[in-house]
């Protein structure tokens, strides 16, 4: 099976490129042996994540079925996950 | 399951057999650099520590050239002090030598200036060497390995192969009756749960959480998100958002045997089998503590590309990111990138890591030593300059 990008287990909800993608291709996401297709929304850069659902502010965000941060906003299914709409929960100084 | 090494009076094994000339103090660093530029088979460590420092620094500096000292990897140290520093230089040569190990040392302040240090040091570091090329490689087992596992440069690649196939390489030492030394405390942030969950009791496992609490407090005591500084800029352009991202793909390296022990930066580990040693994420400080605790062979995982290397201890390094090795082919030794397309599983990429780790240290020669990107080194400190 050819995948264009990863998910780690079952419950996350974003996956990893594998190669660059670019809006309105559906990517084959592999999930162990098993696959969904996700209609991709933003450029998505090699090695960079995108959600596979739709994702509500707040909510957290989970790669390795573990928790790697925070929505910022709403993140539609196929977008650009990263900086711009997820913040770290951890070594937060700012809000002490 | 074998390797050859060079194997020292105390029982310990070398992959390498260098005379270390080691700098006592940021301020001797010309001259320790000057001597072991004119003798062949030298590995100079340098670093910007040794003078005012709270005695918490010094007594780290006095630790950490002493177990830079009793690595293996050196067959006899050469150390050269100022004369006025802070570092205790007669404590660290006592207790180097008190391992079996010739120590010499030049006092720049006593001696009468640079040219006349180097040129003693010169002439000390020639005999040494000619003292150190009598010993010869003999066949050591496997449970002569102490790995330090380090991650560098990473990106989103790092977690999904060279760091779990180091995990499967770490394991097969551990299973082999090795030492495995995972350090980088920042980049357990987000993921030290899970590692606890890995120590072989609560309390290894409540001295991890308090080693990534403290390593934490200290980050946040600035005031600022640590995102930028971890993950680090180059971490984001390659995919990696949050320290909890970066630290879930980071740990993997440790594989999965327990973790028997936890010690502080740069102390050589009392059991055989996985350890944890606190120690911050950046090259010349985690490099430098892995080698001080005994570290025989490094292995490194990286995705954009780390090149760096240290003095005496080969660093291997391991990518994932197919890019990167096309690009950097001349500062990478393993290419696990088929795992990424489904070509390799993790177990083989896994294998063909351990086999490497084994070769390189039987002498094959790194790409960091071929090149001589060999200079990332530095004293992990903790308390302000003053």
């Amino acid at each position: 099976m050819k995948i264009d990008a990863i998910m780690i287990k079952e419950e996350d909800n974003v996956a990893t490129a594998l190669r660059e993608m670019q809006p309105r291709e559906k990517a084959v996401v592999g999930i162990d042996d098993k696959s969904i297709e996700v209609l991709i929304e933003e450029h998505i850069p090699y090695g960079h994540k995108f959600a596979v659902k739709h994702i509500t502010k707040g909510e957290n965000i989970l790669k390795y079925g573990e928790i790697i941060g925070r929505a910022t906003q709403n993140i539609a299914s196929g977008a650009h996950a990263h900086i711009q709409n997820i913040e770290s929960l951890r070594g937060r100084g700012d809000l002490d | 399951m074998e390797f050859k090494g060079y194997r020292r009076s105390n029982g310990s094994v070398g992959t390498r057999n260098y005379v270390g000339i080691l700098s006592t103090v940021v301020c001797a660093n010309e001259v320790a650099d000057g001597i072991s530029r004119q003798v062949r088979e030298t590995a100079c460590f340098m670093h910007q520590q040794g003078c005012c420092q709270t005695p918490v620094d010094i007594k780290r500096v006095n630790d950490t050239l002493i177990g830079l000292g009793r690595n293996p990897n050196l067959f006899s140290v050469l150390l050269v002090s100022l004369g006025c520093e802070s570092t205790g230089v007669e404590e660290v040569a006592t207790a180097i030598s008190a391992e079996g190990k010739l120590v010499e040392t030049v006092v720049i302040q006593d001696i009468g200036g640079a040219a006349r240090s180097i040129a003693e040091g010169v002439l000390l570091a020639q005999a040494m060497v000619e003292e150190a090329s009598k010993m010869e490689r003999v066949l050591c087992p496997v449970s002569d390995i102490v790995l330090g596992l380090k991650c560098g440069s990473s990106d989103t690649t790092s977690g999904l192969a060279p760091n779990p196939a180091l995990g499967i390489a770490s394991d097969l030492i551990v299973e082999e009756g090795g030492t495995s030394i995972l350090g980088e405390v920042t980049e357990f942030i987000g993921a030290e749960h899970l590692l606890a969950q890995h120590a072989k009791n609560g309390q290894i496992g409540r001295q991890i959480l308090d080693f990534v609490k403290r390593m934490e407090d200290r980050a946040k005591s600035v005031g600022a998100d640590i995102r930028g500084g971890q993950p680090t800029g180059g971490n984001i352009k390659g995919g990696l958002t949050t320290i909890e991202e970066k630290s879930l793909g980071a740990i993997a390296k440790a594989g999965t045997a327990p973790v028997l022990a936890v010690y502080e930066y740069g102390v050589a580990p009392q059991v055989k089998g996985l350890v944890v040693m606190d120690s911050p994420g950046r090259e010349p400080e985690v490099l430098t503590g892995l080698a001080a605790a005994g570290c025989n062979v490094i292995a490194f995982t990286t995705g954009r590309g780390a090149p760096q290397g240290f003095p005496f201890v080969p660093v291997v390094k391991i990518t994932g990111n197919r890019v990167t090795w096309d690009k950097l082919r001349d500062h990478m030794d393993v290419n696990v990138s088929a795992v990424m397309e489904g070509a390799e599983t993790l177990p083989e990429a896994g294998k063909r890591i351990f086999q490497e780790i084994l070769e390189v240290a039987s002498g094959r020669l790194t790409k960091a030593e071929i090149s001589g990107y060999t200079k990332a080194m530095d004293i992990y400190m903790v308390g302000p300059v003053i």
